[in-house]
């Protein structure tokens, strides 16, 4: 069974942001740009997740999950000894995605600013999350993993949304080239200890 | 009685949940639930026939995800045929003594739409083409489109219905709980856009139980002409001891259906959580309800992808900017494709504060049916105004009104037969308001009542299309006042008889009326005002024109449409002389302006680099200021960018003031022949797969700045298309970008064609993934970590 939550809008970290946006340190100029960009985007953003957890078997590299088999040493090396696996997508919408493709041909300074703030903004969503699952499920969770990392196969991408039916749910959608639309989203594997 | 009969004057009872019944009976998760019309026929017919036992009229075949991304054509007619099959012999074994009726049912494709996603939106069309013909063939009564959560992808499947099959065809879109649509439609725009189609109901299922979707309801019921649909989840589902339940329990379901079935819904029924027992409850309950009338609605509305725009309340600003006519500079940028351009005039027009968006891209020589879809298309990517769709091609016209994502405003039509018989059915099929112009083949009559009586020709033959007054606007033409100083006192005359006999909403040009006078800007404004006061609901305008502006706030203020003011208080000031002085009061020696310009392109400023080189243009030389001022101005910024000491914002920033700065040499230059560089064109792309366009769009930015004619052939591009490109500009360097190392493979590629049909040209790759050792891998001839090793690149293989 899918579930979907919504969350409130998680505190921003410019710090992180500037490091999106390739800045090693900032000037008062930057950071009226960033500045204005958040109170920008700030307002089109939706939080959204769409989980699934299931029980988990690893023998050698193959993990088991429910209906879901993967093959990849990395994943099983990071649920190896887990009880459970929780499955996730999340977003933050597609009202920035067209912001980017509206900045990247009026403004490119603007575009790389807003970019970066998706980038911390699903980062944040994905961590509170995250911690929101190890408190209700008052145990440690394995650093989350998703398809593209190590060896795990960005085809696993397929498996996920085949499991989660993201589009109905939070309205996250495949591409062909195994990318997802909105941009600002994930999605991966939590182990549960 | 067929469908669409009993829709009139009945209400019509929709079937319960499908997929949650499937699952209690054994439908795993990632199991096609369309399989098993085929493998489980006994099933599947059998919960039709408890829908149908307890009163629904309609049950939707087991179709929702039937289309060819998931099935081969033989396995989707075997799908849709057992579908309806199944649902007919429910409707056979069925005790219920209610008509019965089998829709088929057409649910998302699962791809999102480009430019969102990377489905187009003519292969939707096919998939669902493809479904439909299958459902009329195997005897479907009617079709239903539901659960779409992106209004492009719903008129996608629209389109597919209308065009092969004459099937009655109920719309419903899955509503969030901020009361839109996933990709930002309310359901004001849905309505536009599904009755100009010729949608028979349209509604909102799924996403949310009965309470949380009245809003959405209401908003429909207000606006809608024909019968809304309700047809909401039992609640919102969680796990209560390893089990799913939904928080709606059957009674509530069917006491809140109800309720709003008392408020004029007209097709009711439940989605995922709902069972044959909600639907007995509800059809119990409210039974008895005798159905509201559906009233038609008289509001003349247009609508983009976001929001729709209604006539008659306040004065409509159309602007009118994007149009070659008249502008040496527009034209170039449509010569030379350069769509950033025509953009850049749609968010400026947005945030001056016009209503919609006038897109004429005539010119001779052009493919206009091509550059016209492809403004449109990229304009509703980044612009959320409707679009006035504005040709005298009608083979433009139609395929811009196909791709255009809502009810687009149509200009125009006249009282000439052959006008009439070419756009007509164009509004009625893809909907839209059609601007009439009230001229015909003897012309533009001298007298209002000449006008009028055209206006009455041009309402009678639309009426015989079966489109409605309501759908159309009309432009009694304003002509030029010095030719003909009565003219305007007649075009007045028109637009009041037009408003007061007709009933109709108008639109004027304004700005013909001042042409061949001195101060344009004093006449037009004031001819606004007059007109407004005698109906105007809408104006073609150039919305920099303070004049125009200044009456239309003021018009607004004065006739009680402005509440304390406050639209004039804020606005006002953008438009009066002030704003303009203070440029003025930078006035300086010409020395100084060289630092200033250096200044504010380095320090990013965007407007001042603007104004500056306006007025250095007065006295120096176009090349002179790029090679003093601009140029070094960059080239302080790139140093200290090579050197960390500059953040890339910042250096973009002062890339955007330069291309300012450039754009105003352009625009200077535009009407003297401009000499291309004659170092060839460099050719740049985001290769095939791979659509993050950020970096590429800075390197193209950085190349323009320094000098370089860059040809932009954006991202995802096939390989062939660059090496097809590059071959025919003979270009030198060919400048490749990737973000993903799925998309390495394709720059490979890429060299690869390149090298075969172009041996001379250098390949310069980047992007986040690539590295030097990568790049020598793929045989590329060059690396650059960032935009300005780009620069550098070519200043060392073109010369500065």
């Amino acid at each position: 069974m899918v579930t979907v939550r919504f969350y409130d809008e998680p505190d921003f970290d410019k710090k992180e942001i500037m490091r999106y946006a390739g800045c090693g340190g900032t000037d008062a100029a930057t950071d009226k740009l960033i500045d204005s960009c958040i109170a920008e985007v700030r307002p089109l953003l939706n939080y959204k997740v769409c989980c699934r957890e299931f029980d988990v078997a690893v023998s050698g590299d193959v993990c088991s999950m429910g209906e879901l088999t993967v093959a990849s040493r990395n994943l099983a090396k990071n649920l190896d000894g887990c009880r459970s696996v929780i499955i996730f997508a999340g977003t933050v919408g597609v009202e920035i995605d067209r912001l980017i493709l509206k900045y990247s041909s009026i403004s490119p300074s603007r575009a790389v600013i807003i970019q970066a703030i998706g980038a911390e903004r699903i980062e944040a969503l994905c961590d509170i999350f995250c911690k929101e699952m190890a408190a209700e499920h008052d145990t440690a969770l394995r650093p989350r993993f998703s398809p593209g990392f190590g060896d795990l196969s960005l085809s696993v991408q397929k498996d996920i949304f085949n499991v989660l039916n993201c589009g109905k749910h939070i309205g996250v959608f495949l591409r062909d080239s195994l990318i997802m639309s909105p941009s600002k989203s994930v999605t991966a594997f939590v182990g549960v200890e | 009685m067929n469908f669409r009969e009993f829709i009139k004057t009945n209400k019509v009872y929709l079937d319960g949940g499908m997929g949650t019944m499937l699952q209690s009976h054994g439908l795993k998760a990632g199991e096609y639930p369309e399989m098993w019309n085929i493998t489980h026929p006994e099933i599947i017919s059998g919960i039709h026939k408890q829908y149908f036992d307890v009163g629904s009229n309609v049950v939707c075949a087991n179709t929702f995800g039937a289309n060819s991304l998931k099935f081969d054509d033989r396995q989707l007619e075997q799908v849709v045929k057992t579908a309806i099959e199944n649902a007919a012999a429910a409707r056979d074994k069925s005790r219920g003594t209610q008509p019965k009726f089998i829709a088929l049912d057409i649910g998302p494709s699962g791809r999102l739409l480009r430019p969102l996603g990377d489905f187009d939106f003519e292969d939707a069309v096919s998939l669902f083409a493809k479904t439909v013909k299958l459902g009329a063939k195997y005897g479907a009564d009617l079709v239903f489109i539901e659960t779409m959560n992106d209004s492009y992808e719903t008129k996608a499947a629209l389109l597919a219905v209308k065009e092969n099959c004459d099937l009655p065809v109920l719309v419903s879109n899955a509503y969030g709980s901020d009361g839109k649509l996933m990709t930002g439609a309310s359901p004001r725009a849905m309505v536009a856009m599904l009755e100009g189609m010729g949608a028979d109901a349209v509604g909102a299922n799924c996403s949310l139980g009965p309470a949380q979707l009245a809003g959405v309801v209401r908003e429909l019921l207000s606006c809608a002409s024909v019968p809304v649909i309700l047809k909401p989840n039992a609640g919102l589902p969680r796990i209560e001891n390893g089990e799913t339940v939904f928080d709606v329990s059957p009674e509530e379901f069917a006491d809140e259906v109800t309720a709003l079935i008392k408020e004029g819904v007209r097709l009711a029924g439940g989605c995922c959580g709902t069972t044959p027992r909600h639907i007995q409850l509800l059809t119990a309950k409210s039974g008895s309800i005798e159905p509201c009338d559906v009233v038609f609605k008289r509001t003349t509305v247009v609508s983009s992808y976001t929001h729709s725009v209604e006539f008659g309340n306040e004065p409509i600003l159309i602007g009118e900017r994007i149009n070659p006519t008249g502008k040496k500079r527009f034209k170039q940028a449509l010569v030379e494709n350069d769509i950033g351009y025509i953009l850049n005039e749609g968010v400026n027009q947005q945030d001056r504060g016009v209503h919609i968006l006038d897109v004429n891209v005539g010119l001779p020589d052009i493919d206009e049916p091509r550059m016209l879809c492809g403004a449109v298309c990229h304009l509703q990517s980044v612009v959320n105004l409707p679009l006035q769709i504005d040709t005298a091609d009608a083979d433009a016209m139609e395929k811009a009104l196909r791709r255009y994502n809502g009810k687009a405003m149509i200009n125009s039509v006249n009282g000439k037969e052959e006008s009439m018989s070419s756009i007509f059915p164009l509004v009625k099929k893809y909907g839209g308001v059609v601007v009439a112009l009230t001229l015909d083949e003897d012309g533009i009559p001298e007298t209002a009542e000449g006008r009028v009586s055209i206006a009455r020709k041009i309402l009678d033959t639309a009426a015989s299309y079966g489109i409605d007054k309501k759908d159309i606007v009309f432009d009694p033409l304003a002509m030029t006042v010095s030719a003909d100083t009565s003219s305007p006192s007649v075009t007045l005359e028109a637009l009041k008889r037009i408003k007061g006999e007709l009933g109709c909403h108008t639109s004027l040009g304004v700005s013909n009326v001042s042409f061949g006078l001195p101060c344009r800007d004093a006449i037009n404004g004031t001819f606004f005002a007059l007109a407004l006061e005698n109906g105007l609901s809408a104006a073609i305008m150039n919305p920099y024109s303070a004049d125009m502006m200044k009456t239309y706030y003021s018009f607004k203020a004065l006739h009680n449409m402005d509440e304390n003011c406050t639209g004039y208080i804020e606005n006002i000031s953008n438009f009066t002389p002030a704003s303009t002085t203070t440029v003025q009061e930078g006035a300086k020696t010409e020395t100084e302006y060289k630092t200033d310009l250096q200044y504010a392109v380095v320090k990013g400023f965007k407007d001042k680099a603007g104004k500056i080189t306006q007025d250095l243009l007065k006295t120096v030389a176009p090349l002179d200021i790029v090679q003093n001022e601009i140029i070094p101005a960059l080239n302080t910024v790139g140093k200290g960018f090579e050197e960390k000491r500059v953040y890339l914002p910042q250096l973009l920033m002062s890339a955007e003031a330069a291309k300012t700065a450039f754009e105003q040499i352009k625009t200077f230059m535009s009407g003297t022949s401009v000499k291309k560089s004659d170092k060839g064109t460099i050719v740049i792309a985001t290769v095939e797969g791979d659509i993050h366009d950020i970096g590429k769009n800075i390197v193209k930015l950085l190349l323009e700045n320094y000098g370089y004619d860059v040809v932009d052939l954006g991202k995802d591009v096939p390989p062939e298309t660059v090496s097809k490109k590059v071959l025919e500009l003979k270009s030198p360097i060919a400048v490749l970008s990737a973000l993903m190392t799925t998309t390495v493979p394709s720059m490979e590629e890429t060299i690869k064609q390149i090298k075969e049909t172009s041996p001379n040209c250098k390949t310069v790759v980047g992007g986040a993934v690539l590295t030097r050792e990568y790049a020598d891998v793929i045989g590329a001839d060059m690396y650059s970590k960032d935009a300005m090793g780009v620069v550098r690149y070519a200043e060392k293989i073109l010369g500065k």
